[in-house]
Formats: structure tokens, sequence, C-alpha cells
């Protein structure tokens, strides 16, 4: 939309030595589905990157468009019904989105690779674990098929699977839930990507294991020195490890910080929302505070700011105009024309 | 204010004694043979008082679920005693139950499943009153049912509507109606808010504490989401692999867990406050759940605790107040079933 | 409290907007997709040749004067003539008028079978998946002896052994020996419908067996078994096609379009046409049935509406 947030995409605090040139950056992507019912507009001009080294934490609720752009990054999209009308996807300064099938093709997988919530769908159940992890290097390295097991128990130890060399040949159903999310990451890992997109990794998982699950990610970003897109509708596990964040509304970012000062002081009224309605101690006994009325129909978008039948701000400019994304302090924008009074209030 | 009432009343609506579900393991296609049981709840007892909200939590596989389905005789409970009133409920049948469960009635996880897709959201909440038609005279169902939807915030003009025309939030308030249909004193909620969006799931959160107060509700609220938990209920029972670990008020439990798995649990809770990061200890637990059909002896929770020695493996830890605590009046000094209940330090949840 | 009651009518409205306003009348599924079905294009052509099929079952002489069994050696295979709009099959019988009297065999089969076999096929699938453990066994292993035999074969066997070929031992023959294939779709719709939280739910409110089968399952679980049991219409019409092209179905006198196709098939190269009007009359009736069986099973899915 405009120009300050494409340069508004500043490393995070871990800045890494690569600074200058993101690895990823998002220009203007706009994806509609093309259904029945009418055009859904799932994704109306996101802007974002990541440089290695960096984890970016893309936070949204259901329909909020956070997936759909990752699945547009990845190149996973059915098309049709879905369609990119605009935008831009660089990789590296190249545009993927006007790449022959044959160059996308190669960086899937080989330079991204994606982790998806669910791993008991995303593997396949008749084939052993230690099979599927070996099939990376048989197609994209050419290795054999002894070869190409060694280095699958090699990526289970990795990923910290106990007595790797005892379960290579389980199958996923074999497998807990933490365990198979491990082989997921193994699978991602397998390649050695620049770039590792998570969508809700360990929504599916029980809370000791999302932070066991959670923690070996974090160590192996840091350890390949791979940039990170975490996609996740949860607030806590983003403050752990993100760098910065960058809040969905309706298919687009109304707000992106470094993780702290977002926490501290969000400069949207959807984030200050999305906060304040976690229960907290001191409002035990109180009403618990709400965002009032319903998540957008995408086929029907309200005008101006997409938030506004929702927000407590909400003034006449909120219901005609779309707000830019406006630079707040270095490195961190927001959406909203009465972002001054949120950040105060 | 609430809480002055409740202080004073004290009295057991439900009572939980020793109950136990086991699912057999069979083998064989036509003369089926039990090979072993899935020990989905394994001797589980508590009270649940009048007025008050009892939160369970506790990680998938722990028996939660199975304990709400035992509680609304969805499951046939293998041994134990669910007392209402004082007369036991798990072995009753035909007019008996059907009386009972217009007394204790269930919110269910998934607003997307539990909706007949097929019924209009008029009949959905108009059913409680034709399988018992003493609640309501024939004429007087369309009204009843308009002041429950009222009552739960939706239009009552959407009696014609079926359930995939409302969102995540507005089913859930639809199942909502539906239990309260028939002026129940208990409502148990199995994950009510789960499956809602964050910025939703304060609106049913609100609701049902609303609603509570209104209509003078019990809740058994099953949650895995320690926060939200924290936030409605009066207690709270911390279940692991069918047995519960420990048992107290909000702040015994939140504030001072003698538990060592409740520890790790709130420990866990991610925080959406990064600062928070560097002030508190994590317990990252090592391993998985073992599979209920095949639990550790003794405590069950001993193959992923730090404390763990000989003595847990042996013996089964009691669900009561540590020995070493009995006469302080420490908030430490609640039920817990470790042999090594202490006291420990951890940033908890929310 | 006040903005509680504030939140509530927002989303009120909210939802008002996203969908029109509909009639303040008490809805019922069953009168909600009979409104669908009248609105239904596809539903007024099934319909509509239904009914014709229907009536030239019953009364033949509405479409044509001329006798079926007025044969005529001599027109042997001859095309079109005035007055005989079809031509004339290998024994010189007129192939309008047999296509017309053929339809009351062909028709009646079809849908008895189907009806006889769908019964039969839901109570045995219904009750094996409902009440499951070792009813299932118990039902689902008969299923399987009968699903065992291939139609045609038992055919075969059964009806060269009682020289019947009446229109009622053809039925009751296909229906006894293809219900199986209805009953397990059935049997799984139920499974999968028995499992849905609002079966539970309606369990919870101490609803009665009979009405958590007629209320929440049956509707649930009855799109799979029309779409399966429509297809099973068209396999039962020629399959009795079959069995009498094989000489054990229906007999002469008896017309059907079973015995004038498998007379065809003899002459395909020199008399297409005879093949042709019976062949696709039955075609034509087999499409109407599916194209009902869809229009039925998308009027009984509120959300296609």
């Amino acid at each position: 939309m405009t120009t300050t947030e494409k340069t508004a995409a500043v490393p995070g605090p871990r800045t890494p030595e690569a600074a200058g040139s993101p690895l990823l950056q998002v220009r203007d992507l706009h994806v509609e589905f093309h259904t029945r019912d009418g055009v859904v507009k799932a994704v109306n001009g996101v802007n974002y990157s990541v440089s290695a080294g960096e984890t970016l934490a893309v936070l949204g609720e259901s329909g909020s468009g956070k997936s759909v752009t990752a699945q547009a990054i990845m190149g996973i999209l059915d098309m049709p019904p879905a369609k990119i009308p605009q935008g831009e996807i660089l990789f590296r300064g190249q545009d993927m989105l006007t790449m022959s099938g044959e160059q996308r093709r190669k960086i899937r997988g080989a330079k991204i690779a994606m982790i998806f919530q669910d791993a008991l769908s995303s593997l396949n159940p008749v084939l052993s674990v230690g099979y599927q992890l070996g099939e990376m290097f048989r197609v994209h390295q050419g290795l054999s098929k002894k070869a190409a097991k060694a280095k699958a128990i090699e990526l289970m130890d990795k990923v910290k699977i106990p007595a790797a060399a005892n379960r290579v040949g389980d199958y996923p159903h074999q497998f807990s839930g933490g365990m198979r999310q491990r082989i997921m990451i193994a699978m991602a890992l397998a390649l050695e990507p620049d770039l590792i997109i998570a969508d809700e990794p360990t929504t599916a998982l029980d809370v000791t294991v999302q932070a066991q699950v959670m923690d070996l990610l974090a160590e192996l970003q840091r350890e390949y020195n791979m940039g990170l897109i975490l996609i996740t509708h949860d607030l806590g596990v983003v403050a752990d490890v993100a760098d910065k964040i960058a809040v969905m509304y309706a298919g687009r970012i109304v707000e992106h910080a470094p993780v702290g000062e977002l926490y501290k002081n969000p400069a949207h009224p959807y984030t200050r929302g999305l906060l304040d309605s976690i229960p907290r101690l001191d409002q035990k006994g109180q009403e618990l505070y709400a965002i009032k009325g319903l998540p957008p129909n995408l086929l029907n978008i309200p005008g101006g700011c997409a938030f506004h039948p929702r927000c407590p701000k909400a003034q006449d400019v909120c219901r005609a105009d779309v707000p830019a994304l406006a630079t707040v302090a270095d490195g961190r924008g927001s959406a909203c024309h009465f972002w001054k009074e949120t950040i105060d209030g | 204010m609430a809480e002055v009432t409740k202080g004073v009343e004290r009295e057991p609506i439900l009572q939980v004694r020793n109950l136990v579900k086991h699912f057999p393991l069979t083998q064989g296609v036509l003369f089926k043979k039990q090979v072993g049981a899935v020990k989905a709840v394994d001797g589980i007892s508590f009270d649940l008082y009048r007025g008050e909200t009892l939160g369970i939590v506790g990680e998938s596989g722990c028996g939660k679920s199975t304990v709400a389905k035992l509680l609304m005789n969805l499951e046939r409970a293998t041994a134990g005693e669910v007392f209402y009133k004082g007369e036991d409920i798990t072995k009753l049948t035909g007019r008996a139950l059907k009386a009972v469960r217009r007394n204790i009635q269930m919110v269910f996880q998934d607003p997307y499943t539990s909706l007949n897709p097929r019924m209009t959201v008029g009949d959905i909440i108009g059913e409680p009153f034709d399988i018992h038609p003493e609640v309501a005279p024939k004429g007087d169902r369309r009204r009843k049912v308009q002041e429950l939807l009222d009552v739960v915030g939706l239009n009552p003009e959407y009696l014609n509507r079926y359930p995939h025309q409302f969102s995540g939030g507005q089913r859930q308030r639809i199942g909502i109606a539906r239990g309260l249909a028939l002026n129940p004193e208990i409502i148990i909620c199995d994950e009510p808010v789960s499956a809602l969006d964050v910025s939703v799931q304060a609106q049913v959160v609100n609701l049902m504490e609303r609603l509570q107060n209104e209509f003078e509700l019990s809740y058994l609220f099953i949650a895995h989401d320690l926060s939200v938990v924290r936030h409605i209920s009066d207690r709270v029972g911390v279940m692991y692999l069918g047995k519960m670990a420990e048992i107290g008020t909000d702040e015994e439990i939140y504030e001072h867990p003698t538990h060592p798995y409740t520890q790790a649990l709130l420990s866990a809770v991610p925080v959406p406050d990064p600062e928070a990061r560097g002030g508190r200890e994590r317990i990252i637990l090592s391993g998985d759940v073992p599979s209920p059909a095949n639990p550790p002896s003794g405590c069950r929770f001993r193959t992923r605790c730090w404390k763990a020695q000989d003595k847990c493996a042996e013996e089964i830890p009691l669900l009561a107040v540590p020995e070493a605590l009995k006469d302080t009046d420490s908030l430490a000094a609640h039920a817990s079933a470790c042999h090594f209940a202490e006291e420990k330090d951890v940033v908890g949840a929310a | 409290m006040p903005e509680m009651t504030k939140t509530a009518a927002d989303e009120a409205v909210a939802a008002a907007e996203a969908v029109p306003e509909q009639a303040e009348k008490a809805r019922s599924l069953w009168g909600d997709a009979w409104r669908d079905l009248r609105r239904n294009p596809i539903f007024y052509i099934s319909a509509v040749l239904i009914l014709f099929l229907v009536v030239i079952s019953i009364w033949p002489s509405i479409m044509t004067s001329t006798s079926p069994y007025a044969c005529d050696v001599a027109k042997s295979a001859q095309g079109a003539a005035p007055g005989h709009p079809f031509g004339f099959d290998k024994q010189g019988c007129d192939v309008y008028a047999r296509t017309v009297h053929g339809a009351r065999a062909s028709v009646t089969v079809g849908i008895c079978t189907t009806l006889l076999a769908a019964v039969i096929g839901c109570l045995m699938g219904g009750l094996a998946g409902f009440f499951g453990g070792w009813w299932d066994s118990l039902l689902s292993r008969i299923g399987d002896i009968f699903f065992g035999i291939p139609i045609l074969l038992g055919g075969i066997v059964f009806l060269s052994v009682v020289k019947g070929g009446s229109i009622f031992t053809v039925v009751l023959l296909m229906a006894v020996l293809g219900w199986p294939q209805i009953a397990r779709i059935a049997r799984g719709a139920v499974i999968t419908a028995k499992q849905q939280d609002y079966v539970q739910a309606a369990r919870a409110l101490g609803a009665s067996t009979p009405r958590m089968l007629l209320r929440h399952i049956a509707p649930n679980a009855l799109a799979p078994v029309i779409v399966v049991a429509t297809i099973a219409l068209g396999t039962y019409i020629s399959l009795e096609a079959t069995l009498s092209f094989l000489g054990v179905g229906l007999k002469p006198p008896t017309v059907s379009w079973g015995i004038d196709i498998s007379q065809a098939a003899t002459q395909i190269r020199n008399a297409p046409h005879t093949l042709l009007y019976p062949a696709g009359a039955l075609s034509l009736t087999v499409l109407a049935f599916i194209m009902l069986g869809d229009a039925v099973r998308d009027a009984l899915d509120p959300k296609l509406r």
C-alpha cells in the first residue's frame, strides 16, 4: 500500500550478518478465492520480510489470512479456486511468482520448508518414518538407500527422538503427537533450508510437549541460522521465541513490531483487545474484556478499516478510509487512524 | 460476593467416589476376546458444591473428557459411584435416568459437531422440551425457545436458521441455550471455549459466568487452557493419566502447587509477556505421556518426574494433604497425590 | 452487564446482515427440503420423466394402439415406416410399441427391487451400525454371505431351478442378493453419524433410541444411501436385462427392455435401431432416477441452501 511498510521491514534484535538483504520479502500480496458464493478476499496487501536467523511471528485468528499467505509463499495454493491478482514474493531478491514451475520446485523443500499443524495427516501412514525422511535425500541428492537411512537416523537424533536407530523403521502411528511433530521438523530440516515456515506447529500438542517442541525449533533455528516464520493464534507461544510480530486481521497486517514492544504497548486496538481478553489474575471474579462482535465475513469485508465494527475507538474516518500502515517507531507500524491514542491509552 | 455465599453453603451437589472407567481392548472378529484395557479413568473422587465452578485441567489422554461422559451417563462406569443429591446415578436406567438428566446438562467442545446440521436452531433448542414435555406445555415452547436465545445473546428471530449459518461463537451460544433449556442445576462443560477464536472466547466465558449467577448453576469446567480455568473456577483439580494429581482452591493450585506435575504444567504455559521469560523457572518435562493402556506402576507421573525414587514405582501415592503440611495453615496444605509433595516457586500461568 | 447485552446485540446485528431475514413460520428439515426441491429445475425434469414412465407403465395404451405382439416376420429388422416410427425388430414386431410396453416390466423391476433392497439394507445396516458389537458382527457377516454371491450367478442358479421368470421372483431374487450393498453404506453412514457430538447431546438430554435414530441419525445418514440406491436402481434394470438375455430372467410373452436389448444385441450391425430405442429408454430411466436422487440429496443438505 505505502512505501513506508516495505522499508519498515527492519530486522529484529538478533540481527544476523546478512542484514541488508532480507531472505524473504512479501510485497503487497493479494490472494482471492473464487467460490460459488463470490470472491473471498483472503489476503489484501500483505507486506513482511524475514532475514536469516530471524523469527517472524504472524499472529491472527481463523480467517485472518495468515495461513493463506504462507501457502502462497510455498506455492501450494490450489489455483483455481485461489488467485494471486497482485503482489510479489521475493526469495533472495527473486520473485517466486514469476518463476517457472521448475525453478520454484527447486526452492520448495530445499530452500523453504514448511511444518504443518497436523503431523499425523502430513505423514504417509503406510511408509516408515525412516523411508519418508530418507526419500528427501534419495530424490534431491541421489543418495543410496543405505546412505539415506543413515542420514534419516542422524536427523532423528538431531530432533532428539530417543533411540533413533531402533525407531527408524517405525510407522507414523507408532509415534506420539510430540514425536511426530519432531519428525516433521526433521523432514523440514533435511535439506538444510534457509527458511522454515511453521504453521501452528504446536497447536495440536499438549502444553508440556508444546514447550519441548518450541524449544527444539528455536534451538535448531539458531544452529542453522535459518529464517523462521511462525504462524500462530496463540499470543503466549509467540512471546517466548519471536523477534518480531505481525498481527493480521481480515487479510491485512494491522500491526507489526518487535516482540517486546508489542506486548508492552500495542499500537492497534485489535492487538490491545486480544491482549486484554486473556484472563489475568487481578480480573478474577470480574467480567473479561471481550472484543465485541464477530470476525469479519471475507466475502464482505467492512469498508474503511475492516476492524471498525468491533473497535471501541471507531470514528467516521474509520468507516470511510482504509488506514495506511503508519510508522510508529523504527521497525514498528500500525494500520490505525488513531494509533497515537491507542499507544497512549 | 459470590464467594461468600459459596463459603457458607458448602453443600455438595455431586459427589464422585472412586470412579473408574476401563475401555476393554479386544481382539478377534466374531468371538471377541479381551486382551487388555485402556484405563481412561482410574479411581477419581471429588465433590462439586452448589453454585461453584470446579475446573478440571490436564493434557489429552488424562481422562478428563471421559469423566464428563461418565457424569452424564454417556458412558457406563466400570466401578465407583456418582451421588447426585445422595443418589448413585451411575446405575440408573430408563425413567429415573431421564429424570436426573433434566438436572445435569452438558456443553460440548466442538460447536461444529455438537449441533445437528439438519435441524433448525428452533428444533435444536426445543428438543429438550420434546423429550421432557412436562417442562414446557406445547403452546409455550416457541416462546421459551425465543427466551433462551435472548438469554444467550442471540436474536430470538433466528429460530428457523440452520447451524451452519452461524459463526463458532454463536453456535456455542446455541449449545449453551440447549443446555439451559431444562433449567438444570449442574452443567458439565467439556472444553467449551477451546475451539473458539481468542477474541470470541472471552465473550463466551463472560456469558457462562453471567448465566451461573443468574440461574445459580454449578459448573464442572473441563479445559486444558489453564488461564481460562483459573479465571472461571473456584476450585481446580489436576488430572494425569486417569488419576487426580492435585485438587484445591484456585489459589492453592496456581500459587502453591505441591505436585510436580502441576508445577511442570504451570511453568510450561506460554505467557504472553516476553519480559516474564527471564524471571521464571521453566520445568520442561522430558518424554511423553505414557499410554493409559499400560500405565506405570506406583505413581503414574514417575516416568517424567525429576523427583522420582524407588518408592514412587512401588507405592501409589494417595490424594491427601501432605503429612508435613498437615498442621500448617499454609495454602500448600491441600490434597496432592505425591510422596514428596512440597511447594516449589514457579511463576504460574496468568 | 450492559456491556454484555450490547455485545450480544451487536452479534445479532452482524448475523442478521449476513443472512437475509426469513419468514416467521417454524420450519422443519423436510418442509425446507420440499421448498428447496420445488425451486430446482433438475427435480422437475427428473420428476416429469419418472411420472411419464410410471403413467405409461400403467396405461401403455395412451402412447400406442399397436400391440407389441402383432409381429410380421416379413418386416423383420426394417427401418421406420409410417405408423411405426422406430421400425421393426427381428421378429417384425413394432419397436415403438415394444419400447412403450416394455416400460412396465423394467420400471417395476427397478423400483420394486430398489425399494425392497433399500428397506432390508437400511434396516440391517442401520441396526448393525447403531447397536454395534454383537449385532454388528452377526448382521455384517450375514450381509457378507449374500454379498459374496454375485447377483448374476445367484440369479442364473436360482432362476433356472425355480423356472420362474415372473416379475415377482426376479424382484425378490435381486433384492435378496442386492441388499448387502446398501446395508454396507447404511452401516458406515450410521456409524459416522452416531459418533457425532449432536447424537451424544441428544442422549444427554434423555432422548429415546427411536428418537435418536429418526431425528438425528437417519437424516444425516440418508444422503449416501440415496446416492447408492439410485445408482443401484439402474444396475437392477440392467441386470434384469442381462438375466433375460441369458434366458433365465423374464420370459416372453412378458415385454421388457431387457428382453428386447438382448435380442437386438445379436444383430447390432444390420439393425442398430432395434437396440437403440430400448437401450435409450433404459438409459433415460436410469438417468431420471439418478437426477432425482441427486436433487433429493442436495435438498436435504441445509448447507447447500
